[in-house]
C-alpha cells in the first residue's frame, strides 16, 4: 500500500515534511541507531532515513526483537531506546516488548505507523488501535493528528521516557501527517505544565530515615534496578554510603552491579532464587534500607512472614512503588542519586556518635549463614553441570569488558548467582515480565551500543528458539553475539516446577526434535560449537572468545539439574529450601501458595 | 458512565491482610488536560487492577484552557486507596488529584431522572413524594411523570425508593470541598 513517491522534498526547515520533522526531532535527541522494521504506513519515514546520514537504522526480522534490542541498548548506556514499526501487525508485535520495558523501567521510544487520518476506523488494511492496544502496557502514548503537534509530541515522548520512573513511550504516526508539511519545533519549545516527577528528596525524610539507620542493630540494604536507573554517580555514591555504614548489602535480579559483587558487603542477590545469607538477613533484620527496588512478589515471599521485625525505609522515584505491596516506615521520593546523596551527607553528620561494634553480632551470624554455601553444587565428570559453565564462563571472561544478558528460566538464575558483576549497565535481564526470547535481540542491541565488547546472551534453548530469527540481523550487521546455550532440552524451570508441585508430570516441557544448534549456525553463516563433557566447556569458550563471528555455543548440561536455594510461593524467606535432600522441599508449598506462580 | 468493577483478586491479597481490612468510600476528584484518551487511561487504571468505580462523572469544566474535571467515587482498603491516588497522580495529563474524603469538609451532589408510569393515583402520590423531597416535575402526560431530583446519593436513593420508577437515569456524583480551598491546576 505505497503511496505515489513525491518528489525528493528540500531539507528547509521551511517547507519539511512530517517524516523529516521526526527525524530532526529524533537527532535533536541524541538518537543515534533505530531498531526497526518497514511496512506501508511508515514507508515515508523510512524514505526519509534513506536520504539522511544522521542515524544509523537497524533492520530486525521481528518486531518484538526491535524493542528488545533497544532495551539492550538503552540498558547498557543509560540512553533512550528508539524503535520504528508499522502500522497493524508491526504495532501489535511490540506489545511484549513494551510491556517487558514497562515492567522493568527501561526509557524506549516506539514509533508506529498508523493508516492516514481519513481512515483511522474503517477497518483500514493494517490498521490497529495502538494507542488502545498499547496504553496500559505504556507510561504514556500519543497518537499524533494534526503536523502541528508532530515535533512537540515526538520531544515530549522522550522526556516522559527517560524523566522519573523511566519507561515505553508510543508515539503513533498516520500516514498523512509523515508526508505533508510540518513546522520543526526545538526540544525546548513547550513543555506541558503536568507530569513534573519530583526529584529531590524531602530532608525531613532523609532525617527520619538516618535516624533510624544509626541505631541499626540489624541492618541490611535492599537495592534495586533503581538505583542503576539512576545513573553511574548513584552507584558510586551508593558504594560509599554502603562501605561507611559497614553494613550488608543485597541486590535484586534487576539492581546486580549496581554494587560490586566482589566486596565483602556483599551478601548475594536475595529473593526466590537468592541466598540462604541474604534472604536470612532480610528476616532477621531490624532496619531495612530499600533504595530503587519494589517489593516484588519473587522478592518478599509470603507478606505476612516476610521481614516481620525490621523498621523499613522506602527510597523510590515513584509515589506509587511505596506502600504497594509492603506498608514502609519511612517513605522517601526522590531519584536515587540526589537521595544517596543527602542520606551519605546526613550520616557523616552524625558518623561521629556511632558506637563501634555495634553491628559485629549481626555480621557474626551472617558469616555463620554463608558457611552453608548455599550456591554449591558438585561437577562430577561425565555431565555438564550448568552452574559450572558460568563459572567457568566468568573465569575465563573476567579480564575482558563483557556484558551479560539472559533469557528466562533456569539459566537465568544460574547467572545471576554465579556470574558476578562490580559494575552497572554490565547486565541485562527481563526480571519483571519474564519473557523468554528477550536475551539474544536484547545482546544485540548491546553489541550495536558497544561494537568492541564481548556480548554474551546466557541462554536456555527453549527461550533462544523464541527469537533466534535474529541471527540474521546478526550476520548483516556484522554483530559478533555470542549465545552461550545451556541445553537441557526442557523448559527447565517449567520442568522444575513440575517436579516440585506437579507430581514429576511434565506435561508438555520436554523439547522434542531440537535443532543441530551446530549446525543452524552454519546456516546462517556463522559459528557452531558444541560442548557434551565437562572437559570441553574451557575450550569451548576460549574459542567463541577467539571468534570474531555471531557464535551458537550448544552447552548439553544435566537435565535434572535445578535450582536451589528456593523459597516456594506462598513461603516466607526463613523456609528456604537449599536442595533436594531439604526436608519437605516438595511439600513445602501450601494449598495458597499452588495458585502463584 | 459508571462501571462496577469486579474485587480485587491480586494473589498477594490472598496472603496479605486486603481481607481484613474494611475498605472505605473515597470521593476524588481529578484535574486533567482535555485531550483524547486521558478518560480511557483513568478508567484503564482502574479496570487493569481490578479496583471499584461505584461512579465516575467528566465534563469539561474550562474551554480556554481545555481542562476536564472528573469525580471518581471508588471503595477500597485505605492501601487500595492510596495507590489509586499515586496512579492517578503519575498518568501525563494530569494537573493534580484531591482526595476529598480526606482533604476535609465537601459537598456532593448528585442529579437523577426519575421515570413514574401509572394511573392517576400513583401519580398523585408521586407528586406528593416529590414535593416532599423537593423533586422537580419536568416532563409529563396523563400516563407519566418524570422528576429531576438533586442530592446527595442517599436522598436520591431514597426519592427513587419510594417512588417505584419504571426508568431511573442518574449522572453520578460531582464533589467540591466547602470554604475557600480551591483545586487548581499545578503552576509550571
Amino acid at each position: 500500500m505505497t503511496a505515489a513517491t513525491a518528489a525528493p522534498p528540500a531539507v528547509d526547515t521551511q517547507s519539511m515534511t512530517g517524516s523529516q520533522v521526526v527525524l530532526k526531532a529524533l537527532v535533536e535527541q541524541g538518537v543515534e541507531v533505530i531498531f526497526g522494521y518497514p511496512g506501508g504506513a511508515v514507508l515515508p519515514i523510512y524514505d526519509a532515513i534513506f536520504q539522511q546520514d544522521k542515524l544509523r537504522h537497524i533492520l530486525v526480522r521481528h518486531e518484538q526483537a526491535a524493542v528488545h534490542a533497544a532495551e539492550g541498548y538503552a540498558r547498557s548506556t543509560g540512553k533512550v531506546g528508539c524503535v520504528l514499526v508499522t502500522s497493524g501487525p508491526g504495532a501489535t508485535n511490540t506489545v511484549t516488548g513494551l510491556t517487558d520495558a514497562l515492567m522493568d523501567s527501561v526509557p524506549i521510544v516506539c514509533l508506529t505507523g498508523q493508516v492516514p487520518t481519513h481512515m483511522i476506523g474503517n477497518d483500514a488494511f493494517q490498521e490497529a488501535d495502538t494507542v488502545g492496544i498499547t496504553r496500559p502496557c505504556t507510561k504514556h502514548n500519543y497518537l499524533v493528528k494534526d503536523p502541528e503537534d508532530l515535533a512537540r509530541s515526538v520531544h515530549e515522548a522522550f522526556h516522559v521516557a527517560r524523566s522519573g520512573r523511566p519507561g515505553p513511550v508510543v508515539v503513533d504516526l498516520p500516514k498523512d501527517i509523515l508526508m505533508k508539511p510540518a513546522p520543526y519545533q526545538g526540544k525546548d519549545a513547550a513543555r506541558r505544565r503536568t507530569y513534573q516527577p519530583a526529584r529531590d528528596p524531602d530532608p525531613r525524610r532523609i532525617e527520619e530515615a538516618v535516624e533510624l539507620m544509626t541505631r541499626a542493630e540489624r541492618p541490611i540494604f535492599y537495592v534495586g534496578g533503581g538505583v542503576i536507573n539512576a545513573g553511574p554517580r548513584a552507584c558510586e555514591l551508593l558504594a560509599e554510603l554502603v562501605r561507611e555504614t559497614g553494613y550488608p548489602i543485597t541486590l535484586t535480579l534487576m539492581g546486580l552491579g549496581a554494587y560490586p559483587a566482589s566486596d565483602k558487603q556483599f551478601v548475594g542477590m536475595l529473593g526466590m532464587h537468592g541466598t540462604y545469607e541474604a534472604n536470612m538477613a532480610m528476616h532477621g533484620a531490624d532496619v531495612m534500607i530499600n533504595i530503587g527496588a519494589r517489593f516484588d512478589d519473587r522478592v518478599t515471599g509470603r507478606l505476612d512472614g516476610f521481614s516481620p521485625g525490621s523498621r523499613k525505609i522506602h527510597v523510590d522515584i515513584d509515589p506509587s512503588s511505596i506502600n504497594k505491596n509492603v506498608a514502609v516506615d519511612v517513605p522517601v521520593i526522590g531519584d536515587a542519586e540526589p537521595t544517596l546523596e543527602a542520606l551519605l551527607a546526613a550520616w557523616r553528620r552524625r558518623s561521629n556518635s556511632l558506637a563501634l561494634g555495634r553491628t559485629a553480632a549481626w555480621w557474626e551470624q551472617i558469616a555463620d549463614w554463608q558457611a552453608r554455601k548455599s550456591l554449591r553444587f558438585r561437577q562430577g565428570t561425565d555431565s555438564i553441570k550448568p552452574q559450572y559453565a558460568i563459572q567457568r564462563l566468568h573465569q575465563l571472561t573476567r579480564d575482558r569488558d563483557v556484558y551479560i544478558t539472559t533469557e528466562v528460566g533456569q539459566h537465568q538464575m544460574w547467572a545471576a548467582q554465579h556470574f558476578p558483576f562490580d559494575k552497572p549497565f554490565h547486565w541485562m535481564t527481563s526480571g519483571g515480565l519474564g519473557t523468554m526470547g528477550y536475551g539474544f535481540p536484547a545482546a544485540m542491541g548491546v553489541q550495536v551500543a558497544h561494537p568492541e565488547a564481548l556480548v554474551i546472551d546466557i541462554a536456555g534453548e527453549s527461550s533462544w528458539l523464541m527469537n533466534m530469527q535474529e541471527m540474521s540481523t546478526c550476520m548483516q550487521y556484522r554483530l559478533p553475539v555470542k549465545s552461550f546455550i545451556l541445553n537441557n532440552s526442557y523448559m527447565g524451570m517449567v520442568r522444575q516446577w513440575q517436579d516440585f508441585f506437579h507430581g514429576n508430570r511434565h506435561a508438555e516441557s520436554y523439547m522434542d526434535s531440537l535443532p543441530d544448534f551446530v549446525k543452524l549456525a552454519e546456516a546462517f553463516g556463522a559459528v557452531g560449537l558444541r560442548a557434551e563433557k565437562p572437559s570441553e566447556v574451557d575450550d569451548l569458550i576460549k574459542e567463541m572468545i577467539k571468534v570474531k563471528q555471531p557464535v551458537i555455543a550448544d552447552i548439553v548440561v544435566d537435565r535434572t539439574e535445578n535450582v536451589y536455594p528456593m523459597i516456594p510461593g506462598g513461603a516466607a524467606h526463613n523456609e528456604i529450601k537449599l536442595s533436594p535432600e531439604d526436608d519437605g522441599a516438595h511439600e513445602a508449598i501450601s494449598e495458597k501458595g499452588m495458585v502463584l506462580v | 458512565m459508571p462501571a462496577k468493577e469486579s474485587k480485587p483478586s491480586t494473589p498477594q491479597a490472598l496472603f496479605s491482610d486486603a481481607e481484613r481490612t474494611p475498605e472505605e468510600r473515597h470521593t476524588i476528584v481529578v484535574l486533567v488536560d482535555n485531550e483524547p484518551g486521558v478518560l480511557a487511561r483513568v478508567i484503564g487504571l482502574f479496570s487493569g487492577r481490578g479496583y471499584n468505580i461505584e461512579s465516575l462523572t467528566v465534563a469539561e469544566i474550562d474551554a480556554d484552557k481545555s481542562q476536564s474535571r472528573i469525580n471518581i467515587v471508588t471503595t477500597g482498603t485505605p492501601l487500595v486507596i492510596e495507590q489509586i491516588r499515586n496512579l492517578l497522580a503519575k498518568l501525563v495529563p494530569v494537573h493534580s488529584v484531591l482526595d476529598l474524603t480526606v482533604e476535609g469538609p465537601h459537598i456532593e451532589r448528585e442529579l437523577a431522572l426519575v421515570k413514574v408510569v401509572g394511573g392517576r393515583e400513583n401519580l398523585v402520590q408521586a407528586l406528593r413524594i416529590a414535593d416532599f423531597m423537593h423533586a422537580r416535575l419536568v416532563d409529563s402526560t396523563p400516563e407519566s411523570f418524570v422528576f429531576e431530583v438533586t442530592g446527595t446519593s442517599g436522598e436520591v436513593d431514597a426519592f427513587i425508593h419510594l417512588v417505584e420508577p419504571i426508568e431511573v437515569s442518574r449522572a453520578g456524583v460531582v464533589a467540591i470541598g466547602r470554604g475557600e480551598s480551591i483545586l487548581r491546576p499545578r503552576e509550571r
